[in-house]
């Protein structure tokens, strides 16, 4: 489905923006850049109050009582939106594939995270796939390397979209990492649960990152970058970690993740 | 042998496997040895998708009327001359396995690779019953030798490096010992071994082999290998003992030829295995060779309790290994590590209905839940999601730690009040933010020290998203 983008404001669909608690904690600059993205690409956007986490913490840590009561919550928050865009292929994924799982054994609650499972969408995904709008208009003359994250990979097809995007970004030359479908060790509680584990996978990435000579590493999720950021700059190795909706936003003048 | 008591041991386990140059020289051949091949073996057959939807077909439909299918196996089997023996547990599993051995007379067994085999423990339970065993796999063999366990369900002495393997030859084999082994190529080391077997196939009384499946309709078992080691240790011997685990059936011949597409293709990347035998009872007279006597020794510890629970779909596993070949979990630590059998994502998924949530504690944690296992699966096993099914179970009996349980409880009732989640993390991370300084890192923290022990913490903005968003003008 593509979704036209009427002029006047209130014709415009209504994007409710999750903003995902990575992103509302520790970075907000990439939801001030999808907010941008959105409306450029002739949404409006609304950031419902309600919203705090998808669940998903608790969903992969088998507390699903937790998980219910988190993920309610989302499902009140974000209900009335003709689309809800995550910056996150993870949350996107939490939403769309497992909170209808979550509430197998309430039938109504099920039928409303399903319903809502249809309307939720990935940050690029939406934007190349639903809204058909790729006119990025940023600059950003560095050569980078992007990750894919597991989740909108395996979970929400995106590979190709954020690389679309990027393309039209003046001066972004892309290398692509050798080993682009491995997972860099995040994994949620993964990384302080199985540290040593954890940090032989991002010891790994972060080598395969040097390997490209690219000096910014791009990705779709915080949670990946988090983990490469700080391993990155534990090595001293100087290069530096943004949001891919940073860049597309021509919003990358802020500091990367760890400045470097 | 495996009891399952190591599995608590994996957190120090797996750190000492990172420290392991050799198991790690060993490990890195898997990116460009199984993953490679396995990638080019499916883009040689431009009909793989289609072939994995047959092959899962195939064991959606068996595992549907599982018991109608093995009782069909053994009416089969039994007019085919075939003995049938229904084994709950292990222990009976090795001891009607003992008993066809000690009541023949039988002193040496010849052994095709078999992973239920190691589930059951048999072969120390032989050998302290005064049965010498012979692994005929070169793998296994290899192992064997090395007094270890396999750490690969296919590969089982993948943890090996080539001048390990130089050596444990040059100990074990008389004629090596006392000139300098000159031999140093794998085809080398294959021939030595080859070498030193034959004489053994024919001094076993007995055989023992797995098998890849049974033909529920035939009564047959079916084996595949790559060193025709299977057949010989089949079709030697005057007995043919198969031990095999209940959901290795399936309903026709047609069914097995399902999965032997996507078996090896998965597996080793080869379209098919250098050898796929089917055994159908014992030796006819009009047979050239065989064995006189043909048992099989069906094995559930526990399987039957995973029908009609969300766990069910892992016993469509057809035991390709591809799985671990492909986690990186598995690819950084190796299978011992994780202290039992069945190694990696499979491993995950099935050692807690087998030994219990609580023994298998780690298992099913320890996985970034990637999906690249569910990815290369050709079975289409939900491995991550069955993880999650596991993980849950444990949470549901308390089994994780009071500090864990604690902070989900605390961190959930927090997030379900969105207003004081807002003032709570925004006073949070205004602290972290400050406190990291002009670094904009952290190099240390208490609460967190899993991940600075090896990686700076970013410190977070200052204001939250959100407390900003809603103070715009």
């Amino acid at each position: 489905m593509v979704v036209s983008a009427p002029g006047s404001e209130s014709d415009r669909a209504c994007v409710g923006l999750f903003v995902t608690c990575l992103a509302d904690l520790f970075r907000p600059s990439v939801a001030w850049a999808s907010v941008t993205l959105l409306e450029r690409a002739g949404f409006r956007v609304e950031v419902p109050k309600g919203q705090t986490c998808c669940g998903q913490p608790a969903y992969n840590s088998g507390d699903l009582r937790t998980a219910r009561r988190v993920a309610r919550g989302f499902l009140d928050a974000f209900e009335p939106f003709e689309y809800v865009v995550a910056p996150s292929g993870s949350c996107a994924g939490m939403l769309r594939l497992h909170l209808g799982r979550l509430f197998a054994s309430e039938p109504e609650e099920a039928a409303r995270a399903e319903r809502l499972a249809g309307r939720t969408h990935e940050l690029t995904s939406f934007l190349v796939d639903v809204a058909g709008w790729t006119e990025i208009s940023a600059t950003f003359p560095h050569r980078v390397t992007y990750h894919d994250s597991c989740s909108s990979l395996r979970e929400m097809a995106v590979r190709d979209q954020p690389r679309t995007l990027l393309a039209r970004v003046d001066g972004l030359e892309l290398v692509e990492l050798p080993d682009r479908d491995a997972c860099c060790g995040f994994g949620g509680t993964f990384c302080v649960k199985y540290p040593d584990i954890s940090t032989k996978m991002v010891s790994d990435k972060t080598a395969s990152i040097a390997g490209t000579g690219a000096d910014t590493v791009l990705a779709g999720d915080l949670g990946c970058l988090l983990n490469i950021a700080g391993r990155l700059a534990r090595e001293g190795r100087p290069i530096a970690c943004r949001h891919v909706a940073e860049v597309l936003a021509g919003a990358a003048d802020t500091d990367p993740v760890v400045p470097v | 042998m495996f009891d399952g008591r190591e599995i608590a041991q994996f957190p120090e386990a797996s750190a000492r496997a990172l420290g392991d140059e050799n198991l790690q020289a060993a490990l890195r051949l898997l990116g460009e040895g199984f993953q490679a091949r396995r990638t080019d073996a499916v883009e040689r057959f431009s009909e793989f998708e289609d072939a994995r939807d047959a092959a899962v077909d195939a064991k959606r439909r068996t595992l549907r009327q599982l018991h109608h299918h093995l009782e069909a196996f053994e009416a089969r089997c039994q007019e085919q001359g075939g003995v049938v023996h229904w084994a709950e547990t292990p222990a009976d599993a090795r001891q009607i396995v003992l008993e066809l051995l000690t009541s023949r007379g039988v002193r040496v067994l010849s052994k095709g690779k078999t992973m239920v085999a190691e589930e059951i423990g048999l072969n120390g339970f032989l050998e302290e019953h005064g049965i010498e065993v012979v692994e005929t796999d070169l793998g296994e063999y290899i192992i064997q030798l090395a007094e270890e366990v396999p750490s690969h369900i296919i590969a089982p002495a993948i943890h090996k490096t080539m001048p390990q393997v130089v050596e444990l030859f040059r100990q074990h084999h008389d004629k090596l010992k006392a000139a300098p082994f000159p031999r140093r190529t794998p085809a080398d080391l294959v021939a030595e071994a080859r070498t030193v077997l034959r004489r053994r196939y024919l001094e076993a009384d007995a055989g023992l082999t797995g098998a890849n499946f049974l033909v529920a309709d035939t009564g047959s078992s079916v084996i595949v290998t790559n060193e025709g080691n299977g057949d010989l240790t089949q079709t030697l011997p005057r007995l043919h003992i198969v031990l095999a685990t209940i959901e290795k059936v399936v309903p026709t011949l047609a069914d097995g030829a399902a999965i032997l597409r996507v078996l090896a293709r998965s597996a080793t990347g080869q379209d098919m295995s250098a050898y796929t035998t089917i055994s159908t009872g014992p030796r006819r007279s009009t047979d050239i060779d065989g064995p006189s006597e043909y048992h099989v020794v069906l094995l559930d510890n526990g399987r039957s309790s995973l029908l009609g629970t969300p766990a069910e779909e892992v016993l469509r596993c057809i035991r390709c290994g591809a799985c671990m070949n492909h986690c990186p979990v598995y690819g950084a630590v190796g299978g011992h590590a994780y202290g039992w059998v069945y190694p990696g994502p499979i491993g995950a998924a099935l050692t807690p209905a087998l030994l219990g949530v609580e023994a298998a504690r780690h298992l099913p944690n320890a996985s970034s839940l990637c999906g690249r296992c569910e990815e290369v699966c050709p079975m289409r096993i939900p491995l991550p999601k069955i993880f999650r099914y596991w993980r849950a179970k444990e949470h549901e009996a308390r089994l994780n730690t009071v500090r864990a349980r604690l902070a989900l409880a605390l961190w959930g009732w927090l997030a379900a009040h969105p207003r004081l989640y807002r003032l709570g993390t925004g006073a949070a991370m205004w602290i972290l933010s400050r406190l990291a300084g002009r670094s904009r890192r952290y190099r240390n923290l208490i609460l967190a020290n899993g991940w600075t022990r090896s990686r700076d913490f970013p410190a977070p903005a200052g204001r939250t998203f959100l407390n900003s968003w809603n103070r715009r003008p």
